[in-house]
């Protein structure tokens, strides 16, 4: 029994030191990387990003050390935003200035939380063949994730899955459901 | 050898046997002008037989197109053997053909006869006997309708083939997926697969005995090849990103298909012995529905490199590709007549998205379907009818065109959406 929670407690011990290990590792290079980045971004000024990559990697350690005392807005950051899905004009898979700040709220999140995981779903609405369908689903998904790239969200964070038509959100062949289908879903 | 392999068939059967009767029933929607009148005769059969052989050959005639039945209550005499046939009287129906016969039982199994006469030559053109087993009488009716077809057309008759579908029930994340194999006029269904996740782009092999598809069961979109009688399967393909649109090459030892894992979607061809993948296009469009032409020398696929979907031909003899269709803004999913002259697609009108021909001598396209959200046509393997997925009453359903146009039939669904059928080659 004793040694039973001796034992249990080395392994405990032992596998705390691998998390700090490698989350200090992890962190080192993470800060080397973001401090580089901030000096960046510092250099060509005091852009809306680069504003919002310091004020995210701020709130997630504040967030760490006690969750009170941040602002409304930090700490929306360590939730997934509730926003999670845009729309997309038929045929295209530009992503409209309307869910600009939906997929903003998303790398937010993202950046914020670097363990988090998001597969990127692509759709169409039911038009024209299934397996031209699959690609255009895997642009659209594609085109979020590029967006979410450049905001400063890693790759290794993110997958993608295009469905196609395959699964609708709406059923009907008119426009209203059209629309409700053409969409990239986040998946957390 | 008629008898083995229909012990083979049922014996299939067995195995399958899921109960589910959820039989396509067929609904002729546009009749051809220029069909032959012909009459089939009841047979002379036990009144308690499970099947109407009669009936089965007259429906099989009247689908493909080619013949106009003569209704039943117009025959003037119901003769079961061919010579007990008055010419004179027929011909003044003016019947062109009459095909009679008869089921006898024997000590293991039943013994169809059936003789098809030319009612204006005054003459027995064709005799046929099958033997088979007692509940698989409309295997040997599909037999018959498949010989008479081919006496006066010329035309190998695919009336025993088989086509595969997919079926949806459902909305949003309560989808329930299955793939189904069932007989050329829609009868004798089973489902060999079922999933809560997308199936779609089945293909038969060339000798009839796997389907390869695309499921997502995984969570991701992966290729699996599956033998249709054990159902026995093996997942081929699972790379990142699409893996779609599986056509195999007329040899069975290849199969051509869209992977994106380079960043978009490509076409490549999988060698199937040692899964070796050779990458045929290398551009930043969309590359997919790859389909081999009948002498595995080249292959059809879609691109929107020249900016939307159109249907290109890579020789892989030449390594050149070259673009095929110029009418139009889309066109895609082509497939080839079985001998090469022509590619059947999806093309979009102003009226939507219809099923089209496109003569290769010529360039000529033609609209064949009076639909408008059509999808996933399929060549029958004797190449006059073309299946593919429509919508109908806000169902998916699977309708059928002659290759002219002139003749369509429709197989509803008893509920849900069917999608994506693929005819089956000759099975032999």
């Amino acid at each position: 029994m004793q040694i039973k929670s001796m034992v249990r407690l080395f392994a405990v011990a032992f596998s705390i030191s691998i998390i700090a290990g490698c989350s200090s590792t992890g962190g080192t290079q993470g800060s080397d990387v973001s401090g580089s980045q901030q000096g960046s971004g510092s250099d060509s000024g005091s852009s809306a990003s680069g504003a919002s990559t310091s004020g995210v990697s701020g709130t997630g350690q504040s967030g760490s050390t006690s969750g009170s005392g941040s602002s409304a807005g930090q700490q929306a950051d360590s939730r997934i935003p509730s926003a999670r899905t845009i729309y997309f004009d038929f045929d295209r898979d530009r992503i409209k200035s309307e869910f600009e700040s939906v997929v903003m709220a998303h790398a937010r999140y993202l950046r914020s939380n670097p363990s988090a995981q998001v597969t990127l779903h692509g759709h169409t609405d039911e038009r024209g063949t299934r397996e031209y369908n699959l690609a255009l689903g895997e642009r659209r998904a594609n085109a979020v994730q590029r967006f979410l790239n450049i905001q400063g969200v890693s790759n290794s964070q993110m997958s993608v899955v295009s469905y196609g038509e395959e699964r609708p959100a709406a059923r009907g062949s008119d426009e209203s459901a059209y629309s409700q289908n053409r969409r990239v879903v986040f998946d957390y | 050898m008629p008898m083995i392999r229909r012990i083979g068939i049922l014996l299939a059967l067995c195995l399958l046997s899921s109960t589910a009767n959820a039989n396509l029933t067929i609904e002729i929607t546009r009749g051809s002008d220029r069909a032959l009148p012909i009459g089939v005769v009841p047979f002379e059969q036990a009144s308690n037989a499970s099947e109407d052989v009669a009936q089965i050959i007259q429906d099989d005639l009247e689908r493909s197109g080619y013949f106009e039945p003569l209704e039943r209550d117009a025959m003037f005499e119901q003769p079961t053997r061919a010579d007990d046939v008055a010419f004179g009287p027929w011909r003044s129906l003016d019947v062109r053909y009459l095909v009679v016969g008869n089921v006898d039982e024997t000590a293991d199994g039943v013994e169809v006869t059936a003789a098809l006469m030319d009612i204006s030559g005054q003459r027995r053109m064709l005799t046929e006997r099958v033997t088979t087993q007692k509940d698989d009488l409309r295997s040997a009716a599909h037999y018959l309708s498949d010989q008479i077809f081919e006496a006066i057309t010329d035309i190998r008759g695919a009336f025993s083939t088989r086509i595969a579908y997919v079926t949806a029930n459902g909305v949003g994340d309560d989808i329930q997926f299955a793939l189904h194999v069932a007989d050329s006029d829609g009868r004798n269904s089973q489902e060999i697969l079922s999933s809560d996740q997308p199936i779609l782009s089945p293909a038969w092999s060339p000798d009839g005995e796997k389907l390869a598809y695309v499921s997502f069961e995984s969570g991701r979109p992966a290729i699996y090849v599956q033998q249709v009688t054990s159902g026995q399967r093996v997942e081929l393909t699972s790379f990142e990103g699409i893996n779609s649109a599986p056509s195999w090459s007329p040899d069975g030892r290849r199969l051509a298909m869209s992977l994106s894992k380079d960043g978009q979607p490509e076409i490549y061809i999988m060698n199937l012995a040692d899964r070796s993948l050779t990458r045929i296009t290398n551009n930043s469009s969309i590359d997919t529905e790859p389909s081999w032409a009948p002498d595995g020398r080249s292959l059809l696929f879609t691109s929107d490199r020249s900016g939307g979907p159109q249907i290109y031909r890579h020789s892989l003899t030449g390594q050149e590709t070259q673009r095929l269709t110029f009418t139009g803004n889309y066109n895609a999913r082509g497939r080839f007549s079985p001998d090469g002259d022509a590619i059947f697609l999806i093309h979009r009108t102003d009226s939507g998205y219809q099923v089209a021909r496109q003569d290769l001598s010529s360039d000529r396209l033609v609209v064949l379907s009076d639909s408008s959200q059509d999808e996933s046509p399929s060549v029958a393997p004797n190449g006059t009818m073309v299946i593919f997925a429509t919508q109908r009453g806000g169902s998916g359903v699977l309708s059928a065109v002659s290759a002219d146009g002139r003749s369509s039939f429709r197989l509803p669904s008893p509920q849900g959406d069917v999608r994506e059928p693929a005819w089956s080659p000759f099975m032999d």
